[in-house]
């Protein structure tokens, strides 16, 4: 029987499999990115809200502490949304008729809540807890970034659990000293390592890397 | 398994040496096929939709897309989620954590005291209330799965006139019209049929109304009440006393179908407690005197599976037996009881049930006066209810006064009485002659469908009430939430017949009790009310009855020692009641404690009469009584006496919900006035055979020889080790990799079978507490029942009169866990605190660790046995455990999320180390028996370290060396030694 394909096929076939192992790795590399990406991520992605609600202005400009409207992060595994009552003790006063503030008018006046969308959204099964965090000596802007900076909020960590794991397999690299923990300036000295490793001594800090810390 | 031979084939071989010691069911003593599939596949039905002939080519491709999707669908994008805050958020929510309200639910109108949490304004989970009496901290499986009907989508949701939707507005109109019109007559024809009444309030609301109204008139009927408890002491004392009786103090009980654990039995929690409490110090102690328990009954019950002697008789020859003692008559076993109970004057009890006639009520008083025992163990004062009336004769009277034409209104408060009322009276019949009927209930059910009006009641955990405990003690019903539907009270409606209907019923509440304690501080005294959930002083005091008088027998003795007749008893299921919670699936799930049945009711049979009518379990039978009939299956059941045929109410419901209706058969028609509990004349015909029930005896079965160790106090106080021969246990040092030290928190579990009664209360606890889905009746027949506990039932002895044992089995938590060796994937893992983690969204379903698994405490979800689509349901989950999904294993996590709330608190409090006590698990902290005990093994003084080390500590298949958390104490009891075992 003749030969159906020529002496060239050899190399043909030799190159389409190194082709196809490149291509296959390309693919792997590929949908990494996707996965890593703000699109899936929504890292750094700014979402619709009621109101274009900044902490820029509010944190920086006017001063006002994280806990003045995220009352429960010290004691509650829910930092808390204000209620439309705390945007009204100061905006009764300023900014009363401003056409942007329209939603928290209203939501006061029918005592229909707003309806915020979730930057920081965790998967249902996964359990945090911000009071421990906070007690424990990790600081908002670790985990939420610079929101002092942000005039609409987007977040700036994945969330992912490879992300959490990080810290809780070595806290020392982001543990800080309990007042420094709601402010947003804060920066890690040099010498982070030694204070760290006191830090977690001192505090108590395990490294907590059962599943059943989140997942239960 | 019906015929002669195979019975007594059974009887020869649990007499033999070769049979088990304990066993589970006649079919696992025959070691028939059906047993041995459960004990080899665990899941033996699951394959009929494997059957088909599926190709190699069709599995790799199958798998092969399994397996490139499995990554993939890791990378979902999360769907937007909104955050709703407050507008004005109430000062002492802190989101995130949950609060506790003192609240009160009625049994058959008894309160009990609870402590009910709420997230976020949403009930999720019922707690006994430590503080109130009747409860001190435990509680049923009605109140924890009172939760359940609380968002149950099939209750009244609307007023319903004529099958239409209407409005509490027209129906103000309408009722107001209705007392109008009999004005000029003081209110004749006018009626009002309500359950149990403890309430204060409600009580002088109707009060009120019967004196503005003296011609108008109030009828009860609660078809499992206290009939034959007032009744007896009527007899007895010519008055209605309140008996209670004081475990705590008693040395040697007597009951008389007395089944007093049970939630039938007023103040059963705090008779748990008591009890139980005696047993676990006399274990613990050997100077402290074991109590002796010894209970006459004809269906096996729990109570009885607690006795040192139980005397298996038909229900009706319960009243020669306490004749026999009042007599100081009758054979060698009687003389033993009565010399036991003469050697513990002032410290015994005998106790009558309430499905005995009133004689036996009588006697018991007078035998419990002739030992010393009145005012000591056995305690008497004024009755609780506001008005207790009898019954039986008040529903008669109502039935022959509207056939008399006598009666134009009535309003039904509750209750369900064209399904439950004695069916002599043919209560439907004489309902349709009223001329305007009106029903107020949960469910639109059968009564709502024959009268003019429904009008949906409010739930207890959205009313406002009050109720009287078994000992009197005034307890307040708080609401937990605004009524989820157009709900209302008793209160409202006795407002609109007392012309206020602008009044709450907070504020007629309220307002009660500001005429019971008028005083200044009235706003403070009602404050602490509602914190303590109990009115502080108003238990009743004790009272001092004259001496008892014995009513004459209604027929001689020796008429009652004929030739064997068939008597029917009625009961209340043990699971489900007397029909109020028929709609509730946790419940209907629930296996039936002897029988370990779900989902349906079936009539009880001795093996022995069994055998003599030639009936198998599985056959179907027409039960005929005067005229009126049932078609039920049978059940052969081990324990129930000869000659004695039970069944249960609850069942055979039409208009009850989506889970209740169609399932079992309603014993009611049998059920006449004359007879409540017990009727001779029975006839019966067989219909058809093959039945199949859901039965769980069978499902997740160990293979351990001993899994149940019993001996008496005496044998475990002169030989600690019985429990624990030398030759179970595994030698040291025998691994390869040295074990984790565990050297925090070794989180460990103790559950005493000296103190567990089997109330399944455990079971419910936790299906609340970590949202276990329930999956209806084919799937438990396939063994794929979900709850994380189970409460396995083993029989001793002799296949007619066997001694009942029950073992809840949770995970073990072993340290040498066998289900991680398996895992492909590490969905199940260990923590540094030695639990054994399932981690769902890890898991991909291969099923390995349960397979593996010697305990069989893992759960699958086949399907999609969560809710997630009936949104009222979605109030109930707890918001601190994952709802499962598909495809997922699942087990018990020691209440995991309870572990973590309590760590988290102490460490945000200073580092402080966590108090021994300070993490209760879910099965702990219902457990009446306080049986379950959970804590820190590290800690030496914690109670767990110590149960531990007490010597009837056991592991269950130790020779396995899996070196479980959860371990064992034996049970110990305290046999007459007078008395040869049954």
């Amino acid at each position: 029987m003749a030969q159906i394909f020529h002496r060239s096929a050899n190399s043909l076939a030799k190159v389409s499999i190194a082709l196809a192992v490149f291509a296959l790795g390309g693919i792997l590399w590929a949908a990494y990115r996707i996965d890593q990406g703000s699109f899936i991520t929504d890292v750094s992605v700014v979402k619709d809200q009621p109101v274009p609600f900044s902490h820029k202005h509010h944190v920086t400009d006017d001063g006002i502490d994280c806990r003045y409207c995220h009352t429960s992060v010290e004691n509650s595994a829910f930092a808390g949304l204000p209620a439309t009552e705390i945007c009204m003790s100061c905006h009764t006063q300023i900014w009363n008729t401003a056409e942007i503030l329209q939603p928290v008018r209203a939501s006061w006046k029918t005592g229909k809540s707003l309806e915020w969308t979730r930057i920081h959204d965790l998967p249902d099964f996964v359990y945090f807890n911000h009071s421990i965090h906070v007690s424990k000596g990790i600081g908002c802007s670790t985990c939420h970034g610079r929101v002092d900076q942000m005039p609409l909020t987007y977040k700036v960590n994945t969330l992912y659990m490879e992300w959490c794991i990080g810290c809780h397999r070595d806290p020392a690299r982001y543990v800080r000293p309990r007042e420094e923990v709601f402010n947003t300036a804060y920066q890690y000295p040099p010498d982070q390592e030694t204070l760290g490793k006191r830090l977690v001594a001192q505090y108590k800090i395990q490294s907590l890397t059962d599943c059943i810390t989140c997942h239960r | 398994m019906g015929h002669k031979l195979t019975l007594d084939a059974l009887r020869q071989r649990l007499k033999g040496a070769s049979g088990p010691q304990y066993w589970r069911s006649l079919e696992e003593v025959a070691g028939s096929d059906e047993f041995r599939a459960f004990v080899e596949e665990e899941f033996p039905n699951r394959t009929p939709d494997w059957k088909d002939p599926s190709s190699r080519r069709r599995f790799f491709r199958v798998m092969g897309a399994s397996l490139a999707l499995a990554g993939a669908s890791a990378c979902t994008k999360q769907p937007r989620e909104a955050i709703v805050p407050y507008v004005r958020q109430p000062e002492e929510v802190v989101p995130g954590k949950p609060l506790f309200y003192a609240t009160s639910m009625t049994t058959a109108g008894i309160a009990t005291g609870l402590l009910a949490e709420s997230h976020l304004g949403r009930p999720t989970k019922i707690e006994g209330n430590p503080e109130h009496p009747a409860s001190l901290g435990a509680t049923d499986i009605f109140m924890q799965a009172s939760i359940l009907t609380l968002y149950d989508p099939d209750r009244s949701q609307t007023v319903l006139k004529d099958g239409y939707v209407n409005s509490w507005g027209n129906f103000l109109t309408a009722l107001s019209a209705a007392r109008e019109a009999v004005d000029a007559r003081q209110g004749e024809g006018l009626r009002i049929l309500t359950g149990t009444v403890t309430s204060p309030t409600l009580g002088a609301q109707i009060q009120e109304f019967l004196t503005a109204y003296p011609r108008a008139k109030w009828h009860q009927w609660e078809p499992c009440g206290r009939h034959s408890e007032r009744a007896g002491s009527m007899a007895a004392f010519g008055k209605y006393w309140n008996t209670m009786y004081r475990f705590d103090r008693a040395s040697r009980i007597v009951s008389l179908d007395a089944d007093f654990v049970a939630p039938s039995m007023p103040g059963n929690l705090r008779y748990m407690r008591d009890y139980t409490g005696r047993r676990r110090a006399a274990a613990e102690n050997s100077s402290a005197e074991a109590p002796r328990l010894y209970v006459a009954e004809c269906a096996p019950s729990i109570t009885g599976g607690m006795a040192e002697h139980r005397f298996r008789m038909r229900a009706v020859d319960v009243e020669g037996l306490a004749g026999a003692l009042l007599a100081s008559s009758g054979g060698a076993r009687e003389r033993s009881i009565l010399k036991d109970l003469d050697a513990h004057r002032g410290a015994s009890i005998v106790i009558a049930g309430e499905h005995q006639p009133p004689r036996v009520h009588a006697i018991a008083h007078a035998l419990n006066q002739r030992l010393g025992n009145a005012g000591k163990t056995v305690v008497y004062a004024d009755r609780v209810e506001v008005n207790p009336i009898d019954d039986t004769a008040s529903i008669a009277q109502l039935a022959a006064d509207i056939r008399a034409g006598a009666v134009s209104t009535l309003l039904i408060l509750g209750g369900n009485p064209v399904y439950d009322a004695p069916a002599d009276l043919n209560f439907l019949e004489a309902l349709q002659k009223v001329k305007l009927r009106a029903h107020v209930g949960l469910y639109n059910n059968e009564t709502a469908a024959w009268c003019h009006w429904h009008l949906p009641e409010a739930h207890y955990l959205e009313s406002w009430s009050d109720a009287r405990a078994w000992d009197g003690t005034a307890s307040i019903i708080q609401p937990l939430i605004e009524p989820m539907y157009e709900g209302r009270t008793y209160h409202d409606v006795l407002n609109i017949l007392n012309q206020k209907a602008e009044r709450t019923s907070h504020e007629t509440v309220q307002g009660f009790w500001r005429t019971q304690h008028q005083a200044a501080d009235f706003d403070d005294f009602w404050r602490i009310a509602l914190h303590d959930g109990v009115v502080a002083g108003t238990a009743f005091p004790e009272k001092t009855p004259p001496t008892a008088t014995i009513p004459a027998a209604a027929e001689p003795a020796a008429a009652r020692a004929r030739a064997p007749e068939l008597e029917i008893v009625f009961r209340p299921d043990p699971a489900i009641g007397d029909g109020a919670f028929s709609n509730n699936a946790w419940l209907q799930e629930l296996p039936k404690p002897p029988n370990k049945m779900t989902w349906e009711n079936a009539v009880w049979i001795s093996p022995h009469t069994a055998e003599r009518l030639g009936i198998a379990t599985g056959d179907v039978i027409d039960l005929a009584r005067g005229g009126r009939k049932l078609r039920g299956p049978c059940w052969v059941q081990p324990g129930q006496a000869d000659d004695s045929l039970s069944v249960h109410f609850g069942y055979g419901r039409t208009h009850s919900g989506r889970v209740a209706n169609g399932m079992g058969f309603n014993a009611y028609p049998l059920r006449s006035a004359d007879a409540l509990w017990n009727a001779s004349g029975v006839e019966w015909e067989r219909v058809s055979r093959g039945h199949e029930f859901a039965n769980t005896q069978h499902t997740q079965t160990m293979e351990e020889r001993d899994p149940f160790r019993t001996g008496t106090f005496d044998e475990y106080h002169k030989d600690p080790e019985f429990a624990t021969p030398a030759e179970k246990h595994v030698p040291p040092g025998m691994y390869m990799f040295p074990l984790w030290p565990y050297p925090d928190h070794k989180w460990g579990m103790s559950i005493d079978l000296t103190a567990c009664t089997g109330c399944n209360a455990c079971m419910v606890a936790c299906q609340s507490e970590n949202n276990i889905a329930v999956v209806g009746k084919e799937q438990v027949a396939m063994g794929r029942h979900m709850n994380w506990i189970r409460v396995d039932r083993y029989f001793s002895g002799s296949l007619d009169d066997p001694e009942m044992y029950f073992q809840p089995v949770p995970c073990m938590h072993c340290e040498n866990a066998l289900c991680e060796l398996v895992c492909p994937v590490a969905a199940t893992v260990h923590s540094k605190e030695g639990l054994n983690e399932m981690i769902y969204n890890r898991c991909v379903g291969t099923r390995y660790c349960s397979n593996n698994c010697p305990y069989k405490v893992r759960r699958f979800n086949f399907l999609l046995f969560s809710d997630w689509q009936t949104p009222s349901l979605w109030g109930l989950r707890n918001p601190d455990v994952s709802v499962r999904s598909r495809g997922v294993m699942e087990k018990c996590s020691y209440c995991v999320q309870r572990i973590q709330e309590a760590k988290i608190n102490a460490e945000e409090q200073g580092n402080r180390r966590l108090k021994d006590g300070e993490i209760a698990t879910a099965c702990q902290q219902v457990c009446p028996a306080q049986a379950i005990v959970f804590g820190d093994i590290n800690d030496p003084t914690s109670a767990v370290a110590r149960l531990k080390n007490q010597k009837r500590n056991y592991l269950l298949l130790e020779d396995l060396d899996t070196r479980p958390r959860t371990t064992y104490l034996a049970r110990l009891r305290n046999p007459n030694p007078e008395i040869a075992k049954g």
